[in-house]
Parts: structure tokens; C-alpha cells; sequence
């Protein structure tokens, strides 16, 4: 055993070398999620002003805050930074990027030069896009129907658009990076059931990037191409078809949304079974689960289609599969939940978040049984039921994980610990934030208020103001960990290796870790979440 | 406070119940689901917290448990799924002596054509108790129709019809929202449906409110002169395109073999891309026209050839006042 307390700082991979060019130039995992972290914790800041913005137009039922253009501007912005610039690189390439190599018991990832060009198309992507916006914004929304996108709107469609498109091929490469670490990488001993859940769930995440983004980046272009050069695709009136546009989109943009909840989903696998102290009740079902969501998220695109004029027999079959996608979220569910069932439940702020996720992502779950209901469909499409239920799961679901995962590893990735007091009060805030804005647009859905309203019928306006109401709420929430993170960088108590007692290999090693990740190379010989034979003291250095 | 803040809205059409009481169900089931995730957490949370419950009792799985909650699920699932489909199956099926509107959607408005020539902008006038058969199109990007009382929607788009229908069942006035983001006035593509008592809705009809100039497949009749189309779709069996009498709603066999029935769609593809189905028998020398008839012309067209699917004199009629014209709706 090694020393208990380390007082000499030890080489880790944020000591080893200075200056600016050992970032920017730098191959280590670690360093990129740091990068990303960065950059994308900069995007979440600007989407949430739009977000703000939005909420506060919407305080009135006149539209007198803003224009009804710059509105249309406002959501369209929200929507493409959260999306592509924030949700779907959240969780892989920050928590992802740091921990799967070290939970595996790697060096790095399998290509670290390709995980450091990622970033840079990520920020490529990113400029390109924000460029757009500053010089005069986007209004097509974020999912760009044509022929509105290609014909009618008198904005930067074309440079969001290659936005998007150069930020796609980040997304790909990060995929093909995990498909590949996660195969090839393993420590000797660690097969694939012993593999953590988290290692799992980024890996079906991963076969959506790869399989996915090209559909999307290959739509963009056309979009951008019909749009300069008229090429007939999506246009009627030169013989293409607008609603071509719309299965190519989803065909990327449903899956999307599994890409983003699915790696969150493996995050809240680790906390769960961390802080009930036991193994992940039903390890195999919970991880087929996410293959299957994989898969089957690429056969349900056409729920989101129903009153565009598919056929009734075509929306009959994708109604079937979209109730079908929904079991395997629901057997994580009850599985999350038996997994506490005899533990040793300990309240630290991940499990706190973890407890939000579950809960936020049932009710996010269980309105999407509402949406694939056809009959149920047809009403409150494009209203703000919709909007309700994909918060839930995108940001009951998908942000409650990230900030779980960062609260769970930030000790892992900065060696210190942030202040528990605070961050649970944070975790509360964001919970009654949350469901203080989102739970009124399901009434105000289902009462008729559609989306992308600039003014809206007074009849809607006492839900709209308790929405905004929440949002601020929420917003405080947000800001809480963003101070405190920052502080306890200075601060903050040491955390040493494994200040939650977890199991898996990325506690095996110092926090923060060396650049190397371990000294000698693990050997793994016990199965994932083996809480039972991990030692009830804490320890802090183990082999 | 709580006055402003209904949580359904009404329901005015024959569909509304149906729609709201699956939506009941789904509540129901919801709320159990969530109720039950939420206690457990709770419960387990509490009662198996570290100070009372040091030591975690392992427990891999359960196979039974995990077939039960894969299983019940999908049987709560399947029952949602068929009683959610049967209520789009009514939706998409019209009834076949429905009343139609023509519609045309464009930034930011809707154009109503009714049968008998009147016309409407942004308000939709309907009696009570008919069923209305709305045939729908855009001018240019993709809009949708909702009115939330009758808990219908259907996107408008361009270059095609698509159809919706309802039976409005309480005399009021009602939103129409364009639910499609379509631009700049977007929230402002707003209307009402104005349901009807019937003798109302007569006296608006022949009070010739929209300014009529005869019933749709009336002008639609001129138009089938002037372009040109009665030279070749003649209404005997010498014409160079096919007699359209008695051709709408029917099945129309192609020349690779195809049949189609010939609805709205197929008449309008028929104008304005006339090489796309070829009528057995017949040699592809019609003319597009594309770009020559507007959206409304097209649809006028479009009401008189489906006119021609009915008796013989109707169409002949057509050129009737409004007043005639009314009768029909008893």
C-alpha cells in the first residue's frame, strides 16, 4: 500500500508539461476532455441565454419583448447549440473521453491523434455555426424543413448548416475512437461481461455516431446544395420532394436522441450501484438494453411524421416500433430501482442527480408512449406537450446525467473534492427548476399551444409565466456548480484515488491520474460493480 | 387564477372524446408507472440508507422479475397501440358525403373555397353536426391545420393534397393555429373555425359574405374550356386523353400495370405532371401545366372533375346562384 495522504504532488496529467501548446498539441484523453469541457460548458452558457431569452418573451402573451424574427432566431440558435454543440458531445467526449480509456485500463484511447482532431472539427463546427449566427442568425429551427430552409428563409441556413456538417465528422470520429478502444483496449481479464455499464452504453452510443451522423451530414449538404444551386431535391416545384427531407433528417435526429441519453444512461448505471453499494441488479438486461436502443432508435424515425401524410399502414408500423423502443428504457428503469433494493444507500450529489434522473426520465419515457400513440399523436404534435417531453428526457435525462457524471468524476479529474453542501443544494434546485418549467408545457400542449409561438392566445399565459417562472430557478441551479466547480479547483479538499470507495479501474489509479493512466497494466479478475468484496474503509491506493 | 387555467381544451367535434379518453388511459397508466418508480425509490432509499443498513446485500438478478417487466409493459404497450391506431384510422378516413373545403395555405394565411363558391380568409365557417372534409394545399413551405377542439392536425404542404376531416359538434368559435413552423409571422397564421347553427350557417352561405361567383366546380367547368382540356378528355370514348366522367374515386388502370384510385392527389399529379401515370390505352402527349394554373385554379379544377364523378347535370348546373346551391346541404 501506498502512502495515505499525499503530501508530495505526484506527476499527474495536468502537471506533467505547461504552457499552451501542451494543450492545444496534446494526445492524452484526458487533456482532450478537459478541452472539450471547455468549449462545450461555454456552448450550454450560450444556448441557456437563448433559453432565457426565449422564457422571458414568452412572460407575455404579446410578442413585445423581441421580434417575432429574432425570435425565430432565438429558438432556432437554442436549439442548434444544445443539440449538436452540447447535448450529443456532453456526455461521450467530456466524461466518456476521460473515463473509458482509464476504466478499461488503458493508456489513452485506440487513435489519440484522432480523438485530438475531433475536438478540432468540434471547434471548426462550432465557429462555423456561431459565425452564422453572429452575422445575422438562423430561422429555420433546428430541424431545418424544407422547402422553408431552402427556399423561403432569408438567413445563414448555408454556414449552420456546414456547421453542423463539419461537427458531424468530429462526432464520427469520437465513435469509431470508442468502437475501437472499447474492442481492442481491454485490460487482460476485463471481457465484455465484465465490462463496466458505462463502457456499454457509449459503445451503442458509438454505433449511432458512426452509423448515423453521415445520414445527417449527407441531408445538411443537400440542404446547403438546394439552396445555392436549386438542385431539385427537396423543392416540388423543380420535382423533389420536402417530405424526403424530413425521413432523411429523423432518419439521424431520432437516434440522435438515443446518442444522447445513452451514455448518460451508463452513467447513472455507475452511480447507482456505487452508492447502493451493490452490483447492477440484472447487469446483462441492462446492458442489451442499450443495444437495443441503438437499434431499434433507427427504425422510429416516422413518429414524427404522423400529419405530414405518410401512409396510414407507415404510421401504423412506426407507431408499433416506437412502443416497442420504449420497453428497453423502461427494463433500465425498474432495474436502476431493484438495484437499491437491500443496498447501502448513501446521499452524496451524484446519487442525488441520479435519483432526478430516474424520475425525470420516467415521466420523459412515459409522455413518449403518449407521442407514439397515433391518435394522441395528431393533437399534440408541435405543440409544447412535445417540447415538455423531449426536455424531460434531454435535459431531466440527459443534462441530470452529465452533471451526476461530473460531480461523480470531477475528483477523478481534478483530484479534488467540490462541496458537498452546496452541490446537493444545487441538485434540488435544478430538480424543482426543472419540473417548475417543463411539467406546465404538457398542459398548455395538450390545451393547444403550439410550438414556435412567438405571441400566444392569453387563455395560455398563466402556464407560460409559472414555465418562466421555473426557469429561473433552474438557471440558478446551473450557475450554483459552475462557481463552486471553479472554487474548488483552488480549494477544494484533496480527494486521493477513490474518495467514493467505487469500484472499477478508473479508481485504481491517482487522482488526477498520470499521463500514462496506471503504472503497470491491470489485471482484471473480478466482475463489474464487485462492491461485495470492495473493502469498507476507504482506501486509498489499490492494485 | 385557477378560472385562466383550464387543463383540456373544449371538445367540438365527434372526435374530441375518443382522443381525451385515451388520453385518460395514458395518464392512468403513467401515473401508476411514475408512482411506482417514485415510492420504490423512496422506500428504498430510506429504509436501506447506509446509517440503518451498513452492509449491501448482493443480489445479481432475477429472470422472472426481469420477463415481468419487459412483458407487462408491452402488453399495457399493445392495447395503447391498437386503441391510439383505431382513433388515426377514423381520422384518416373521410366519410364519403363529407361537405369539402378546398384550403390554401400560404405565409401567413389560410384561403378557404367552399363548394358553392363562397370564400373565407383565416375563418372557417362549418354547421353543426356535417361532416367537413378539408382538401388542403400549400403555395409555398409546409403549414399545418389544428384546431385544437376537434384535436385534429394535418401539415399543408406543397405540390400536394392532403386531407383531414371532422364533425364539429358544438356551435362556437374556435382557434385554427398553424402548428408547421413556416417564418417570420409564424404565431400570426392564426383563425377561428366558426361552428354553426345550420339555419346560421344558410343565412351566412346565401349571404354571400365571401363574395360567390359560382360554385367552385363551376369555375372550375370555365377553366377546363380555356385551357384547352375538353379538346382531348371529351366525354365520349373519341378523345385523345381519357373521358374523366365518372372518374373520380375510381380505380384507373395504367400502362405498366399499375392501378391507382383516382382521389385528389392523382387529378392533381394528372395537370401538372401529366407523364407520371399514363391511362392504359393512352399516348403521353398532355401537356404540363406547371406554373400556368395558380394553387386556387388548380383546385377548382380538380372540384370539377371530381364533380363530374356524380350525375351528369351537376356539373352543368354549376353556373347556378348560390342560393340553389344551399338546398343541397340538408
Amino acid at each position: 500500500m501506498a502512502t495515505a495522504v499525499q503530501t508530495v504532488e505526484r506527476e499527474n496529467y495536468l502537471n506533467s508539461n505547461y504552457g499552451i501548446k501542451s494543450w492545444l498539441l496534446t494526445t492524452d484523453h484526458k487533456r482532450i476532455a478537459v478541452l472539450y469541457l471547455i468549449s462545450i460548458t461555454a456552448m450550454f452558457w450560450l444556448g441557456g441565454f437563448f433559453a432565457m431569452m426565449i422564457r422571458l418573451e414568452l412572460l407575455t402573451p404579446a410578442g413585445d419583448l423581441v421580434s417575432s424574427d429574432t425570435y425565430n432566431k432565438l429558438f432556432t440558435m437554442h436549439g442548434i447549440i444544445m443539440v449538436f454543440f452540447f447535448l450529443i458531445p456532453a456526455v461521450p467526449a467530456v466524461i466518456g473521453n476521460f473515463v473509458v480509456p482509464l476504466m478499461v485500463g488503458a493508456k489513452d484511447m485506440a487513435f489519440p491523434r484522432v480523438n485530438l482532431l475531433s475536438w478540432y472539427l468540434y471547434m471548426a463546427g462550432a465557429i462555423t455555426a456561431l459565425t452564422a449566427m453572429v452575422t445575422g442568425g438562423v430561422d429555420t429551427g433546428w430541424t431545418f424543413y424544407t422547402p422553408f430552409s431552402t427556399t423561403y428563409s432569408n438567413t445563414h441556413v448555408i454556414g449552420a448548416a456546414i456547421g453542423i456538417f463539419i461537427a458531424g465528422f468530429s462526432s464520427i470520429l469520437t465513435g469509431l475512437n470508442f468502437i475501437v478502444t472499447i474492442h481492442r483496449m481491454r485490460a487482460p481479464g476485463l471481457t465484455w461481461r465484465r465490462l463496466p455499464l458505462f463502457c456499454w452504453s457509449n459503445y451503442a452510443a458509438a454505433i449511432i455516431m458512426v452509423l448515423g451522423t453521415p445520414v445527417i451530414a449527407i441531408t445538411l449538404l443537400l440542404v446547403a446544395l438546394e439552396r445555392a444551386f436549386h438542385i431539385g431535391i427537396f423543392d416540388p416545384r423543380l420535382g423533389g420532394d420536402p417530405i424526403l427531407f424530413q425521413h432523411l433528417f429523423w432518419f439521424y435526429s431520432h437516434p440522435a436522441v438515443y446518442l444522447m441519453i445513452l451514455p448518460g444512461m451508463g452513467v447513472i448505471s455507475e452511480i447507482v450501484a456505487c452508492f447502493s453499494r451493490k452490483r447492477v441488479f440484472g447487469y446483462e438486461f441492462v446492458a442489451l438494453a442499450s443495444i437495443a436502443i441503438a437499434v431499434f432508435g433507427f427504425l422510429v424515425w416516422a413518429h414524427h411524421m404522423f400529419v405530414a401524410g405518410i401512409s396510414v399502414y407507415a404510421a401504423l408500423v412506426f407507431s408499433l416500433l416506437s412502443y416497442l423502443v420504449a420497453i428497453p428504457s423502461a427494463v433500465k428503469v425498474f432495474n436502476w430501482t431493484a438495484t437499491m433494493y437491500k443496498g447501502s444507500i448513501s446521499y452524496n450529489t451524484p446519487m442525488l442527480y441520479a435519483f432526478g434522473f430516474i424520475g425525470l426520465f420516467t415521466v420523459g419515457g412515459l409522455t413518449g408512449i403518449f407521442l407514439a400513440s397515433l391518435g394522441i399523436d395528431v393533437h399534440v404534435h408541435d405543440t409544447y406537450f412535445v417540447i415538455a417531453h423531449f426536455h424531460y428526457v434531454m435535459v431531466g435525462g440527459g443534462v441530470m446525467a452529465y452533471m451526476a457524471g461530473l460531480h461523480f468524476w470531477w475528483p477523478k479529474m481534478t483530484g479534488k473534492m467540490y462541496p458537498e453542501a452546496w452541490a446537493k443544494l444545487s441538485a434540488l434546485l435544478v430538480f424543482v427548476g426543472f419540473n417548475t418549467t417543463f411539467f406546465p408545457q404538457f398542459i398548455l400542449g395538450y390545451m393547444g399551444s403550439p410550438r414556435r409561438y412567438h405571441a400566444y392566445p392569453p387563455e395560455f399565459q398563466v402556464l407560460n409565466v409559472l414555465s418562466t417562472a421555473g426557469a429561473s430557478i433552474l438557471a440558478v441551479g446551473y450557475v450554483l456548480p459552475m462557481i463552486y466547480f471553479v472554487w474548488s479547483l483552488r480549494y477544494g479538499k484533496d480527494a486521493g484515488p477513490n474518495p467514493w470507495n467505487a469500484t472499477g479501474l478508473e479508481w485504481m489509479t491517482s487522482s488526477p491520474p498520470p499521463t500514462h493512466n496506471f503504472d503497470e497494466t491491470p489485471v482484471v479478475t473480478w466482475e463489474a460493480y464487485d462492491y461485495e468484496h470492495q473493502p469498507q474503509e476507504e482506501i486509498t491506493v489499490g492494485h | 387564477m385557477w378560472k385562466n387555467l383550464p387543463l383540456f381544451p373544449e371538445r367540438a367535434s365527434a372526435l374530441a372524446w375518443q382522443v381525451d379518453g385515451l388520453y385518460f388511459l395514458l395518464i392512468a397508466v403513467s401515473a401508476f408507472f411514475t408512482l411506482l418508480i417514485f415510492a420504490a425509490i423512496f422506500y428504498f432509499a430510506v429504509k436501506y440508507r447506509r446509517s440503518v443498513h451498513p452492509h449491501a446485500v448482493q443480489i445479481e438478478g432475477s429472470l422472472p422479475l426481469e420477463l415481468a417487466w419487459t412483458l407487462i409493459p408491452l402488453g399495457i404497450c399493445m392495447i395503447l397501440f391498437a386503441w391510439g391506431s383505431l382513433i388515426y384510422f377514423q381520422e384518416a378516413r373521410p366519410p364519403k358525403d363529407a361537405m369539402e373545403v378546398y384550403v390554401v395555405a400560404k405565409q401567413w394565411m389560410w384561403k378557404f373555397e367552399y363548394e358553392d363558391g363562397q370564400r373565407d380568409l383565416n375563418q372557417l365557417h362549418v354547421p353543426v353536426g356535417r361532416d367537413v372534409k378539408m382538401i388542403m394545399s400549400s403555395q409555398d413551405a409546409i403549414h399545418s391545420f389544428f384546431v385544437p377542439a376537434f384535436r385534429i392536425k394535418a401539415d399543408v404542404l406543397p405540390g400536394r393534397f392532403t386531407t383531414t376531416w371532422f364533425r364539429p359538434t358544438k356551435v362556437g368559435t374556435y382557434h385554427l393555429f398553424c402548428s408547421q413552423y413556416c417564418g417570420t409571422n409564424h404565431s400570426a397564421m392564426i383563425g377561428q373555425v366558426i361552428v354553426m347553427d345550420p339555419t346560421d350557417y344558410q343565412a351566412w352561405m346565401s349571404g354571400g359574405a365571401g363574395g360567390s361567383t359560382g360554385t367552385l366546380a363551376a369555375n372550375g367547368q370555365q377553366l377546363f374550356q380555356q385551357l384547352g382540356c375538353a379538346t382531348c378528355h371529351r366525354s365520349d370514348t373519341q378523345g385523345r386523353g381519357p373521358n374523366l366522367v365518372g372518374l373520380s374515386g375510381k380505380p384507373v388502370l395504367l400502362d405498366d400495370g399499375r392501378t391507382v384510385i383516382a382521389d385528389e392527389n392523382y387529378i392533381r399529379e394528372s395537370i401538372l405532371n401529366p407523364g407520371a401515370k399514363i391511362v392504359s390505352g393512352f399516348k403521353p402527349i398532355m401537356p404540363t401545366f406547371q406554373g400556368q394554373v395558380s394553387e386556387e385554379n388548380l383546385m377548382a379544377l380538380v372540384a370539377y372533375v371530381k364533380s363530374l364523378a356524380q350525375t351528369q347535370p351537376k356539373g352543368e348546373a354549376g353556373d347556378g346562384s348560390s342560393a340553389p346551391n344551399t338546398s343541397k346541404l340538408q
